[in-house]
Parts: C-alpha cells; sequence; structure tokens
C-alpha cells in the first residue's frame, strides 16, 4: 500500500498517470455539460413560483458546489504538502486555486444574475453571498502570496497555512442559510432528510455536477502536469522523458 | 416546444441566457488556461533539455 502510494506521489509516474486520466475526464464531462443542459434548459418542467427563470439553478448551484469542493481539495493537498512535505501535494494547491477562483466566480455572477429578477436585487450583504465573496478573496490571496515568493519551497508552505485557516469558510458558506436569516434560500438538495425539489428538476442537476466534477479532474490534471513540469526541470527522468 | 418560447424562456431570457452564457465562457477560459499553462511548460522543459544537450556535445 505505502509502496503504491509512493510510487503514485513520486512526479514522473504522476506526471504520465494524469496525462492518461486528463482526456476521459475532458470528453466524459463535455458529455455531460451537453446532456444536462439540454435536459436543464429543454425538458425540466418549469418552477411554479420562479417559473423558466429558476433554470439559472444549473449553473449556478453546480458552481457554487465546485467552488467549495475545490477550496477543501486545495485545502486537503495544502496540508499534506505541509505535514508529510509531499511536494506533489504542494503542486497539486496550486493548480487547484485558478480553476476554484473561476467557479466561485461564476457562483457569485450567476448568483446576482439569478438575485434580479426574484429578489429586485443584484446584490445583498447577506450571510451566504458575504461569505462565498470571501471564498473568492481566499483563493485570489492564496495565488497572490504564492506569486510573492521566489523560493517555491517558501511559496508552498506559507501558502498552505493560508489555504487551511481559510478552509473554515467552507462550513459557514454551507451553513450561513441556517445561522443567519438570509436572503438565499436554505439548501433544498443536501438535506439529510428529503431534497424538497421534484425529481425530475433534480436529475439533471446531478448530472450537471457530475459533468463540473469531471471537468475539474480534466483541468487539474493538465495543470498539474504543467506544475511538476516547472519544480521538477532538473530532473533526469525529465530529460529523457523529452 | 417552439423555437421561440425556448429561446423567450417564459420571459426570463434577459437572465437565463447570460447565465448561461457566462457559464460557457468561464468553462472556456479554464480550458484554454489549463492548457497553455501545460504546453508552457513543456516547450520550457523541451527547450532546456535541448540546450543541455547542445551543451554536453
Amino acid at each position: 500500500m505505502w509502496t503504491w502510494f509512493h510510487k503514485l506521489a513520486s512526479p514522473p509516474h504522476a506526471y504520465r498517470i494524469l496525462g492518461n486520466l486528463a482526456p476521459w475526464f475532458g470528453w466524459a464531462s463535455l458529455a455531460l455539460i451537453l446532456v444536462a443542459s439540454w435536459w436543464g434548459l429543454v425538458k425540466a418542467p418549469a418552477d411554479y413560483q420562479q417559473g423558466d427563470g429558476f433554470r439559472i439553478l444549473y449553473v449556478h448551484a453546480p458552481s457554487a458546489w465546485m467552488s467549495m469542493f475545490a477550496y477543501v481539495v486545495m485545502a486537503v493537498a495544502a496540508g499534506v504538502g505541509l505535514v508529510w512535505r509531499i511536494k506533489l501535494a504542494h503542486a497539486a494547491a496550486a493548480a487547484v486555486a485558478p480553476i476554484g477562483a473561476s467557479f466561485t466566480f461564476l457562483a457569485l455572477a450567476t448568483g446576482s444574475i439569478w438575485g434580479k429578477p426574484m429578489w429586485g436585487t443584484w446584490w445583498v450583504w447577506d450571510a451566504r453571498l458575504t461569505s462565498e465573496l470571501l471564498l473568492l478573496f481566499l483563493y485570489l490571496g492564496y495565488m497572490a502570496l504564492r506569486a510573492s515568493f521566489d523560493d517555491p519551497q517558501r511559496a508552498d508552505r506559507a501558502s498552505a497555512v493560508l489555504a487551511l485557516v481559510g478552509v473554515i469558510n467552507v462550513p459557514i458558506i454551507h451553513y450561513s442559510v441556517d445561522w443567519w436569516t438570509t436572503l438565499h434560500q436554505p439548501a433544498s438538495v443536501t438535506k439529510l432528510d428529503k431534497p424538497s425539489i421534484q425529481i425530475a428538476m433534480l436529475i439533471p442537476l446531478f448530472i450537471m455536477i457530475a459533468g463540473f466534477q469531471l471537468y475539474f479532474g480534466w483541468a487539474v490534471s493538465r495543470r498539474l502536469r504543467g506544475e511538476i513540469l516547472r519544480r521538477e526541470r532538473n530532473a533526469n527522468w525529465l530529460k529523457e522523458a523529452s | 416546444m417552439d423555437l421561440q418560447s425556448f429561446f423567450n424562456m417564459g420571459g426570463y431570457a434577459q437572465y437565463v441566457w447570460p447565465a448561461y452564457g457566462l457559464t460557457a465562457l468561464v468553462l472556456l477560459w479554464n480550458w484554454w488556461a489549463a492548457r497553455r499553462s501545460e504546453t508552457e511548460a513543456q516547450t520550457a522543459a523541451q527547450r532546456r533539455n535541448e540546450l543541455a544537450r547542445e551543451r554536453s556535445t
């Protein structure tokens, strides 16, 4: 088990495995996103209150989910890198950050577009929106902090600490709608008892989330390969590979 | 469903389509940026190798 793990964490193996996985992630995500878009825009029934406006859900909720998922992946990778001094883990955290930031931006932007017709405002400083905005700043801060060091090892360690401290914000985002009175609606899918939206509306949502998840896998694979090459500039395996 | 009512989105066209368009843009940006990050590192590594080979001969 440990030898397997060490093999996987070795840069040449990771580089090769990611290169093999990426096309599968890419094509599968494209197929799922296209199916979910058609299902969400055409096939799913209109909402009885929001009409066709609710269809923004199919891009808003998956991007909001990905914004938090990516942050947890980034923080766990940074933590692993910090504790066990695995360079590949730091590289993974660095690869995730810009992708997570882009999904956070998308969640905020689509939420804002959805808020206008439903709440009558583009923006309100309620707990859910504010904590999600803080998430965007955490991603941007993480990337800026990395960029401010010339020494990659110091950049890894300093940014890892920021990533770990910031992870507190993720449960705050999730529970913000329960802890505070917010304009944002409470969770309707991730409820323990029973989701409060119709199954016909739910299926395309799950397909879209799966598609986004695979897309994230594709983008991380590509970026991580780039990170590995930049960090392993003097390694022998690289000289043989190209 | 006819095409016109599809594009009209029950009167929410001005919100639904920008939301989907923006999503497409962000996904395309990720595609472009991730590819670029990988290929740039690959060309840089290749160039270093060629230089090292030239120096060793």
